[in-house]
C-alpha cells in the first residue's frame, strides 16, 4: 500500500515517553497518517483536483484530575517534545475537575476485514479522472451536464495510552457522487462510496443521475402539506445523521438534550438501527479514536430506544464499558455513532413507490438544519429530483419543497423499508440505508425549481 | 522558507506549469471548551505545510505536504504538475486568469492583547466567571463557554514574482445557557461571533456581566409561549439580520456558484449575469459590499490567497445586484478584475471563492430603537439558532432564540421557537427600514462550509437592524 510508512505507532510510544518524562500520571497518543485525493468535475469537465499528504499527532496528558491536549503536524523529536511540554503545561494550569478523568485501559482488538484496500491507498489522478470521463460520458448521453467529485483517501490511524493500550490500522475510503443538471436547472443525484474504490460503477453512478435529471424536466408546481413519502437512501442518511448528531450519544443523554431513553418507542416497528463497524457492507473498522475496541450497540430496535453510544468518560459518568465511539480528544460534541446500518426491509423500490396513492418520491435533502434539538424538529429542502406520485405511479417532476419536520415523528410514520441498501457517507461517518415509505411529512414552502 | 517556494515553483515551471503558486501556512489554534463548571477541554494545536497549484495545458492540479524540505517541495510539485495533466483529459475549456501585477508586501492584524501571550489560567478563569454567573440562575439545565484563537502565518509566492507575508489573527467566543423541561429545551447564546482581533476583544464581551442575563432569558423563552404562524412585520435585530445576509446575499454572490463549480455541493446561485446591474434583489434602502478592509472583520487580510490586494466591492446598490465575489479565473468571463476573494482553509487546501465581509450598510435616519417604536404591530427577532435555503439561495427558513411581539412601538410578549420563512428577492424587497449606525456590529463567522474537501471559512458580516413587511413566521407544527 502506497503512502508512508506506517508508522505511527512508533511515532505515538515516542510521544507517551515524552509525556511520562513529564510526569503525566496517564497519556493518551493518537496518531493519523493520511493520503488525501480528490477529483471534482463541474459543467462535464474536471475543475479542482487536489491531493494531500499529513501526519497529526494528538496528545491527551493527564495530571490526576487535570488535562491538556495539544496537537502538531510536525513530527521531528523537537516539535514530538513541544507537543508534550504544551500539553502539560495546560494541564498544569487547569482548575482540578471534580472527576476523574478516565482513559481506557487495553482490551483485545478483534480487528476487522476489510478496512482497507491497496486499490484505494494506491488510486492516481489518472484513475480518478478516467471515472470522472465515464460520469461526463453518461450526462453527454443524456443531453445534461455532469457535476461531482471523486474520493479516494487512505488513513493510517495508530494509538498509544499510558494504560497499555496499543491500536493501529490502516483504512481506506472512496466516494464519486454526482449532480446531473439540464439546461433548465432540472437536476438529478448519485452517489457510490466504498472502501474498494474499484468496485464503483462510475458508468452507472452518471447514468443513474442523469436518468433522474432527464425525468424532472419541467417541473410543477405542489402546494406545501402533508403528503406521504418514500425517500430515497440518500435522503434517509440525513435522518440517521441527525438522530445520532442530536440525540444517540451517551453525553446528550447526560446533559439532558436527548430525545434518547432506553425503552422509549420513537420509531414503527419496521425501524431498526444498529451502530455496526463490522459490517463488511459498511465501512469497517476496528476500533475508536480512544483504542477501544468497536461494539455493535443496538440503537433503536423495532423503534424502541435501546442503547445509546458511549466513549470512556460518559461510560464511566453512567457505570459502564465504553462502546467504542470515542472522537479525537478534546471533545466536547461526545461520543457519536460513525457507522450505522439500518436494518432492511422486504420492499422493492416499485413496491415502495406503488403503496403511494399521491405522495412524493424524495431523491434528497439540502441544507437541513434543527429547529428544536430535543423534538428532532428539523427543516432542510428536497433536492435533485422530487417527484409526484399518483396511484403508485411517478407521474412527474415538482419544484422542490421546504420541509419542517419532527425526524422522530417520521420515523414513527415508516410504513415500508426498501430491501436495497447503499452506503452512503454522513455527517461524521459512513451508513448503510434502505429507502423508506413514511405515511406523512410536513412540507412548509416552496421555491421556483 | 524562501528555498522551499522558490523550489517548489521552479520544480513546477520546469516540468510545464504555465503558472504556479505556491502558500506556505502555519496555524496555531486554541481552544477553551467550558461546561456547567467543568473545563471539558483546552487544546492547543498546530500545523503547518505546503501547497502547490499550477496550470498545466489550462487545467489546474495541486499537491500539498507538511514535509517542508526541499525534497518534498519538488515531488508536491510534480505531483501537482501530474494532476494538472489528468485534469486535461477531461477539460473543455482552458483557464483563463486576469492579468494583475506582482503582488509584494506584508500585511498583520492589529491586536492589543495577543491571545497567545496571555496565560491559560488567566483565560480559563475569566471563561470560568462567564459560566458560573449563567449557573447562578435557578433551574437551569446546563451551560457552555467556548472560546477559540487562531494564527495564520502565510507565505504567498508566485511564478509571476509575487511575494507576499501575512500575519492573521482571529478570536471568537460564546456563552450560552440552555434550560431544559421535558421534551422543551431552550438556548439562549451571546455573542457567539468572533473578530480579527486579540483577547481585548473577548475582555469588551464582558461574558460574566452578560451570564445571569442569558440566563434568565433561557429560563423565561422555556415559560413562553410559542410563536405563533401568522404573516406579519419583521424587525430583525444585528444578532440574526448578519445571518440573513450571509445566506442569502453573501452565497449568491459567489461567482463560483453561480458559474456552477459548486453545484455538486452546496449549488449554485439565483443571481445569475444577465441580471447584473439590473436585477431587483431588494428595496432601495439595500446596500450591501464585500470589504475586505473592514477593520476586526473575519474576512479582513491584505491580499487573497491567490495575491490579489484587499478591496471593497459593491455587490448591492439602492437594492440592484451590481457585484460578484470573484477570482482570477471568473472575473474576466464577466468583464471584470478579480475582486480579490478567494480564500484557503489552510495550507492543504486549493483557495475559493469566499466571503470577505458582506456588509449591509446602516442607512442615516431612524435607530434601531427608532424602527421599533415606528412599528405599530409586528415580531422583533434577536440571535440565531438555526439556518437553512435551498441550493440556489432563494428559499430560505431561519429560527432565532428570541421573539417579541411589539404593539404600538412597544416590545411586548416573549414567543419561544421564533421561525420565519420566504424567497430571497422578495423578502429584500420588502424592507423598508434599516437602521443607523448607532447599533451597527461587524459579526463574525468562523464557520462556513463549503467546497470538497471541505474547507471551513472564517467570514465577516455587518449589520445594523432592518423591518421587513409582510413575512411568514411561526413555520411548522408544534
Amino acid at each position: 500500500m502506497s503512502g508512508r510508512d506506517p508508522d505511527g505507532l512508533e511515532l505515538a510510544e515516542r510521544v507517551l515517553r515524552h509525556a511520562e518524562a513529564l510526569g503525566a500520571t496517564q497519556a493518551e497518543v493518537l496518531v493519523g497518517e493520511t493520503e488525501s485525493r480528490l477529483t471534482r468535475f463541474a459543467n462535464s469537465e474536471i475543475h479542482q483536483n487536489v491531493a494531500e499528504s499529513n501526519t497529526m499527532v494528538n496528545l491527551r496528558f493527564v495530571d490526576g484530575r487535570r488535562v491538556g491536549c495539544a496537537s502538531t503536524n510536525r513530527t521531528d523529536d523537537g516539535a514530538l517534545r513541544r507537543l508534550a511540554d504544551s500539553a502539560a503545561r495546560i494541564a498544569r494550569l487547569m482548575p482540578e475537575a471534580d472527576e476523574a478523568v478516565h482513559l481506557p485501559g487495553p482490551a483485545p482488538i478483534a480487528y476487522v476485514h476489510g478496512a482497507a484496500s491497496a486499490a484505494t491507498a494506491d488510486a492516481t489522478p489518472e484513475f480518478r479522472a478516467a471515472a470522472a470521463r465515464e460520469v461526463i460520458a453518461a450526462a453527454d448521453a443524456a443531453g445534461v451536464q455532469a457535476y461531482g467529485s471523486f474520493t479516494t483517501d487512505l488513513e493510517h490511524v495508530a494509538l498509544a495510552n499510558s494504560l497499555g493500550v496499543r491500536a493501529q490500522e490502516a483504512r481506506t475510503w472512496s466516494q464519486l457522487l454526482t449532480v446531473a443538471m439540464g439546461s433548465a436547472g432540472e437536476a438529478g443525484y448519485a452517489e457510490a462510496a466504498a472502501v474498494d474504490c474499484t468496485s464503483i460503477d462510475a458508468g452507472a453512478v452518471g447514468r443513474e443521475a442523469a436518468e433522474k435529471a432527464r425525468s424532472a424536466r419541467q417541473p410543477v408546481s405542489v402546494p406545501p402539506g402533508d403528503y406521504p413519502v418514500v425517500l430515497e437512501p440518500y435522503a434517509v442518511v440525513d435522518l440517521l445523521d441527525m438522530l445520532g448528531y442530536l440525540g444517540i450519544s451517551g453525553l446528550a443523554v447526560q446533559e439532558g438534550r436527548s430525545f434518547f431513553e432506553p425503552g422509549k418507542v420513537v420509531g414503527s416497528p419496521l425501524v431498526t438501527i444498529v451502530d455496526d463497524a463490522a459490517d463488511v457492507a459498511g465501512a469497517p473498522v476496528s476500533f475508536d479514536y480512544e483504542g477501544v475496541p468497536k461494539r455493535r450497540v443496538p440503537l433503536i430496535e423495532a423503534g424502541v430506544c435501546r442503547e445509546a453510544v458511549y466513549d470512556a468518560q460518559t461510560a464511566a459518568r453512567a457505570g459502564r464499558e465504553s462502546t467504542g465511539h470515542g472522537l479525537p480528544a478534546p471533545n466536547p460534541y461526545g461520543p457519536f455513532p460513525l457507522n450505522m446500518v439500518m436494518h432492511a426491509g422486504d420492499a422493492s423500490r416499485d413496491e415502495l413507490i406503488g403503496g403511494l396513492d399521491r405522495g412524493l418520491l424524495v431523491t434528497r435533502f439540502h441544507y437541513t438544519n434543527p429547529v428544536h434539538p430535543k423534538l428532532v424538529i428539523v427543516t432542510g429542502m428536497t433536492r435533485d429530483g422530487t417527484f409526484l406520485v399518483e396511484h403508485g405511479r411517478v407521474v412527474g417532476p415538482v419544484r422542490n419543497l421546504r420541509f419542517t419536520q419532527s425526524y422522530l415523528d417520521a420515523l414513527a410514520g415508516v410504513q415500508a423499508v426498501g430491501r436495497e441498501r447503499r452506503l452512503l457517507r454522513g455527517f461524521l461517518g459512513a451508513s448503510l440505508v434502505p429507502a423508506l415509505r413514511i405515511g406523512a411529512f410536513t412540507f412548509t414552502g416552496a421555491t421556483e425549481h | 522558507m524562501p528555498d522551499l517556494t522558490d523550489r517548489a515553483l521552479d520544480t513546477a515551471v520546469q516540468r510545464g506549469a504555465t503558472f504556479a503558486d505556491v502558500r506556505q501556512t502555519r496555524r496555531a489554534e486554541e481552544s477553551i471548551a467550558i461546561k456547567s463548571g467543568r473545563v471539558e477541554g483546552v487544546a492547543f494545536g498546530e500545523s503547518e505545510g505546503f501547497g502547490v497549484r499550477v496550470l498545466v495545458d489550462g487545467a489546474w492540479g495541486f499537491a500539498s505536504s507538511n514535509r517542508l524540505t526541499v525534497a518534498e517541495a519538488d515531488r508536491v510539485a510534480a505531483e501537482a504538475v501530474r494532476i494538472a495533466r489528468a485534469s486535461a483529459t477531461a477539460l473543455r475549456h482552458r483557464v483563463q486568469l486576469d492579468e494583475r501585477p506582482p503582488a509584494r508586501g506584508t500585511y498583520r492584524t492589529p491586536v492589543l492583547e495577543d491571545p497567545f501571550d496571555l496565560s491559560v489560567e488567566r483565560k480559563v478563569g475569566d471563561l470560568l466567571a462567564a459560566d458560573e454567573a449563567m449557573r447562578r440562575v435557578p433551574g437551569i439545565g446546563f451551560t457552555e463557554v467556548r472560546y477559540d484563537a487562531q494564527r495564520e502565518w502565510k507565505t504567498y509566492a508566485a511564478s509571476d514574482g509575487s511575494l507576499v507575508e501575512q500575519e492573521i489573527t482571529h478570536v471568537g467566543a460564546v456563552i450560552e445557557a440552555n434550560a431544559v423541561n421535558g421534551d422543551d429545551m431552550q438556548r439562549r447564546s451571546y455573542p457567539d461571533s468572533a473578530q480579527a482581533a486579540g483577547w481585548e476583544w473577548v475582555r469588551g464581551l464582558d461574558l460574566a456581566g452578560n451570564g445571569e442575563r442569558v440566563a434568565s432569558e433561557a429560563m423565561a423563552l422555556l415559560a413562553a409561549p410559542q410563536c405563533p404562524p401568522m404573516r406579519t412585520t419583521v424587525i430583525l435585530h444585528p444578532s440574526q439580520l448578519y445571518m440573513q445576509i450571509h445566506e442569502s446575499c453573501g452565497h449568491p454572490c459567489e461567482l463560483d456558484r453561480v458559474f456552477g463549480t459548486e453545484a455538486s455541493y452546496a449549488g449554485t446561485s439565483f443571481l445569475t449575469p444577465d441580471g447584473l446591474g439590473t436585477f431587483r434583489y431588494g428595496s432601495e434602502l439595500i446596500d450591501i459590499v464585500a470589504d475586505a478592509t473592514a477593520p476586526g472583520g473575519l474576512g479582513t487580510f491584505g491580499w487573497d490567497d491567490e495575491g490579489v490586494a484587499a478591496q471593497r466591492v459593491p455587490l448591492i446598490e439602492a437594492g440592484r445586484h451590481v457585484g460578484y465575489l470573484t477570482s482570477r479565473e471568473t472575473a474576466p468571463r464577466i468583464g471584470r478584475q478579480s475582486g480579490g476573494a478567494m480564500r484557503a482553509d489552510g495550507w492543504n487546501r486549493i483557495p475559493l471563492i469566499r466571503m470577505t465581509n458582506i456588509n449591509l450598510l446602516p442607512r442615516p435616519g431612524m435607530s434601531f430603537d427608532d424602527i421599533v417604536a415606528d412599528t405599530d404591530d409586528g415580531l422583533l427577532l434577536a440571535t440565531n439558532r438555526s439556518w437553512s435555503i435551498d441550493d440556489r439561495r432563494l428559499n430560505f427558513q431561519f429560527a432565532t432564540e428570541m421573539g417579541w411581539q411589539v404593539k404600538g412601538g412597544k416590545i411586548g410578549q416573549l414567543y419561544k421557537n421564533p421561525t420565519y420563512t420566504g424567497i430571497t428577492y422578495e423578502f429584500w424587497g420588502s424592507c423598508d427600514a434599516v437602521a443607523d449606525e448607532r447599533s451597527y456590529t461587524l459579526f463574525g463567522t468562523p464557520n462556513c462550509g463549503k467546497g470538497e474537501p471541505g474547507q471551513n471559512g472564517h467570514v465577516g458580516h455587518g449589520a445594523s437592524g432592518a423591518r421587513f413587511r409582510d413575512v411568514q413566521v411561526g413555520v411548522g407544527k408544534w
